[in-house]
């Protein structure tokens, strides 16, 4: 009698899906099979993570934290980091915008297999995290000689 | 030293468990800028904007007036080796970039900027003749 409200024509959350639908294609992430650990886009903070043969360096873009609140560990391979943001809010204001995050927040990376969990350094420098972690030597690929 | 762009230009490689999946190469987006999220106040003497730019030092942030707008610009630059390749990637553009216009009302020549752990705050004062001015009622 009332019909499905999600399914009247032209709805804008409709629309949104489409959307979102098209931009996870687009990705890529809509056909593969998601992490299962994975976080939805736009999550805090945002990692990127590089390597060389010697070691592997994640960065968390985490503006405005205390670093010493910042809980960070690693068990074999995967790293874990949470911390909460605290924003301060003005008083006698209005807001217009209010897109930062603030909050707790918890990621968790899967780093390559030969990480030494031992070696772990971390710094925080321009709102970035930087934690380097060294891999063992006896993965390291080596470059063997004919005599 | 190398900026971000070069882990982001390389794409997404070989993921690892936790990435959203993906292993093709990624939409070629690498430089169009990130629009930092801010968050926007206003009190009787102004108007405060405060934008996350992580990565983003002094000397890469580049805040102006043009014409009637603010530009809020900043390079990100992460501290990683030359042979540094990307295993995986939020982030994929080196450039944050946002403007705002202005109000007449704003006083754009006396803009106050700090930056620090990768936060810009922006103060924009108000016209002192246009501040809101509380009128109290005399007595007898």
């Amino acid at each position: 009698m009332f019909g499905n409200p999600s399914n009247m024509p032209g709805s804008v959350f409709d629309e949104l899906w489409r959307l979102q639908q098209e931009v996870d294609e687009l990705f890529g992430s809509w056909s593969s099979p998601l992490g299962i650990r994975s976080v939805p886009r736009g999550s805090f903070p945002a990692v990127n993570v590089g390597q060389t043969p010697e070691r592997v360096d994640v960065y968390l873009f985490a503006p405005g934290i205390d670093p010493k609140s910042l809980d960070i560990s690693i068990q074999q391979n995967l790293l874990t980091i949470s911390g909460r943001r605290v924003l301060g809010t003005a008083e006698d204001a209005e807001y217009y915008r209010q897109e930062r995050f603030a909050g707790e927040f918890r990621r968790a990376i899967s780093l390559p297999e030969d990480v030494d969990p031992e070696r772990v350094q971390a710094k925080y420098v321009d709102g970035i995290v930087q934690i380097g972690i060294q891999r063992r030597e006896s993965m390291r690929p080596r470059q063997i000689e004919i005599h | 030293m190398a900026t971000n762009s070069e882990v982001t230009r390389r794409g997404s490689g070989a993921a690892t468990q936790e990435s959203s999946g993906s292993t093709a190469q990624r939409a070629q987006s690498a430089e169009a800028p990130i629009r930092p999220p801010v968050d926007i106040w206003e009190d009787k003497d102004g108007i405060t904007l405060c934008a996350d730019m992580p990565g983003v030092s002094k000397e890469r942030l580049n805040l102006r007036i043009d014409g009637n707008n603010l530009v809020v610009e900043g390079q990100v630059q992460l501290e990683l080796s030359e042979s540094a390749e990307a295993l995986y990637a939020d982030v994929r553009s080196g450039l944050y970039r946002r403007s705002f216009s202005l109000g007449g009302e704003l006083e754009s020549g006396k803009i106050e900027a700090s930056l620090k752990d990768g936060v810009l705050t922006v103060r924009i004062p108000k016209r002192a003749e246009l501040r809101p001015r509380k009128i109290e009622v005399q007595g007898s």
